[in-house]
C-alpha cells in the first residue's frame, strides 16, 4: 500500500508539473498575442507622423489608447528636436519632400471641399471640390498626402 | 487529465512549450510532408510541388519542427534548404520579369516565405517602371489615409 500511494504521488507530481507547463505556455502565448498587435498598432501610429502629419484627425486620435497618444507625443517631439539639429540654422523638415521634387510650382485639383487656404503672399485660395490651382509645392505637400488634393502632373 | 500515450493534435507554439528533452512530456510526430516519402518527392524535382497547398508556411513550420530533437532532423534542413535553392531562381526571375500582368498563376503554388519575396521583387520593378515613366517625382495620397477613408469608425457619440 506504501509503495502504491508513493507511486500514486508521484504521478500527480507528474500531472502537476503538466499542467503548470500547460498554463504557462498558454500565458506566454496570450502575451506574444497581445504585445505583436500592440507593436503594429504602434509601428502605424509612427507611420501616421511621416505620411499624415503632426496633427492627427480626431477620428484617429479617438481610437488610441492614452499612452499610445502619449507616444506619438513624444515621438513628435525627439523627430522636431533631430531636425532643428540638423541642416544649419533654420533645420532641414525631413518630412518634406519625400519624393524628388521636380519643380517650385505644381498643378493640383482639389478632391473634396476644404475651405480657405493661404499662400505665402497672403492672398487666399477657395479650395473647392474639382477645382484646380497651380501652387507652391511645398504648401501643398501635406494636403496632396491627406487626401485633399491631388498632384497632377503634366 | 491526459492518458498517457494519447496522440492528440496540439498548436505548435505549445508544442514548443511542453517538449523537453529531459522529462518527455510529449513527443513529436512529424508531418506527412517531412517525412522521407516526400522528402524524395522533393528531392527529385521540388519546382513542381504546389508549397501553399503543403504549407503553406512550408519553410518557417520546417524550421521550427527541427526544435524537437528528432532523429531525421540533419535530412530534414537538408530537404527545406535544397527546396529553397532549386525553386528560388525561377520565384526571382519571374517576379523581375511580370509586369502589369495577372501573377495569380504564378503565386497559387508558393508557400508564404515565397510569396513575400515576389512582392518585394514585383515592388521593385513597379518602382523602377513609375520612375521610368517620369513619375517618381508625383506625390501621392498615404496609403493609410486611403485605408482609413474607406472603413467607417463606430459611432463618437455612443
Amino acid at each position: 500500500r506504501g509503495s502504491s500511494s508513493r507511486s500514486e504521488a508521484k504521478s500527480g507530481r507528474a500531472d502537476l508539473i503538466f499542467l503548470i507547463r500547460f498554463r504557462h505556455c498558454c500565458l506566454l502565448r496570450n502575451q506574444r498575442c497581445v504585445l505583436a498587435y500592440l507593436y503594429d498598432r504602434l509601428l502605424r501610429i509612427r507611420a501616421l507622423r511621416w505620411e499624415y502629419g503632426s496633427v492627427l484627425p480626431n477620428t484617429i486620435q479617438f481610437h488610441m489608447s492614452a499612452e499610445e497618444v502619449e507616444w506619438f507625443n513624444r515621438y513628435k517631439k525627439s523627430l522636431a528636436t533631430y531636425m532643428r539639429s540638423v541642416g544649419g540654422e533654420e533645420g532641414l523638415d525631413l518630412t518634406q519632400d519625400i519624393k524628388p521634387p521636380k519643380s517650385l510650382y505644381i498643378e493640383v485639383r482639389c478632391l473634396r471641399d476644404y475651405g480657405e487656404f493661404e499662400i505665402d503672399d497672403g492672398t487666399t485660395i477657395l479650395l473647392k471640390k474639382n477645382s484646380q490651382h497651380f501652387l507652391p509645392r511645398w504648401k501643398c505637400e501635406q494636403l496632396i498626402r491627406q487626401g485633399v488634393l491631388e498632384h497632377i502632373l503634366s | 487529465s491526459f492518458v498517457q500515450g494519447s496522440k492528440l493534435e496540439i498548436p505548435l507554439w505549445l508544442a514548443k512549450g511542453l517538449h523537453d528533452s529531459k522529462r518527455r512530456i510529449i513527443s513529436v510526430e512529424l508531418p506527412k510532408i517531412y517525412k522521407e516519402a516526400w522528402r524524395t518527392v522533393f528531392s527529385a524535382d521540388a519546382s513542381v510541388v504546389d508549397l501553399h497547398k503543403m504549407g503553406p508556411y512550408y519553410y518557417g513550420f520546417g524550421s521550427q519542427l527541427l526544435n524537437f530533437d528528432n532523429p531525421e532532423n540533419p535530412e530534414i534542413a537538408q530537404t527545406i534548404l535544397q527546396t529553397f535553392i532549386s525553386r528560388f531562381r525561377r520565384i526571382m526571375d519571374s517576379s523581375q520579369n511580370a509586369y502589369n500582368e495577372d501573377t495569380s498563376a504564378l503565386v497559387a503554388r508558393m508557400d508564404e516565405l515565397e510569396r513575400a519575396l515576389f512582392r518585394a521583387g514585383q515592388k521593385g520593378l513597379n518602382d523602377f517602371q513609375c520612375w521610368e515613366k517620369g513619375q517618381a517625382s508625383q506625390i501621392t495620397v498615404s496609403s493609410l489615409v486611403q485605408n482609413y477613408g474607406k472603413r467607417k469608425f463606430t459611432d463618437m457619440d455612443d
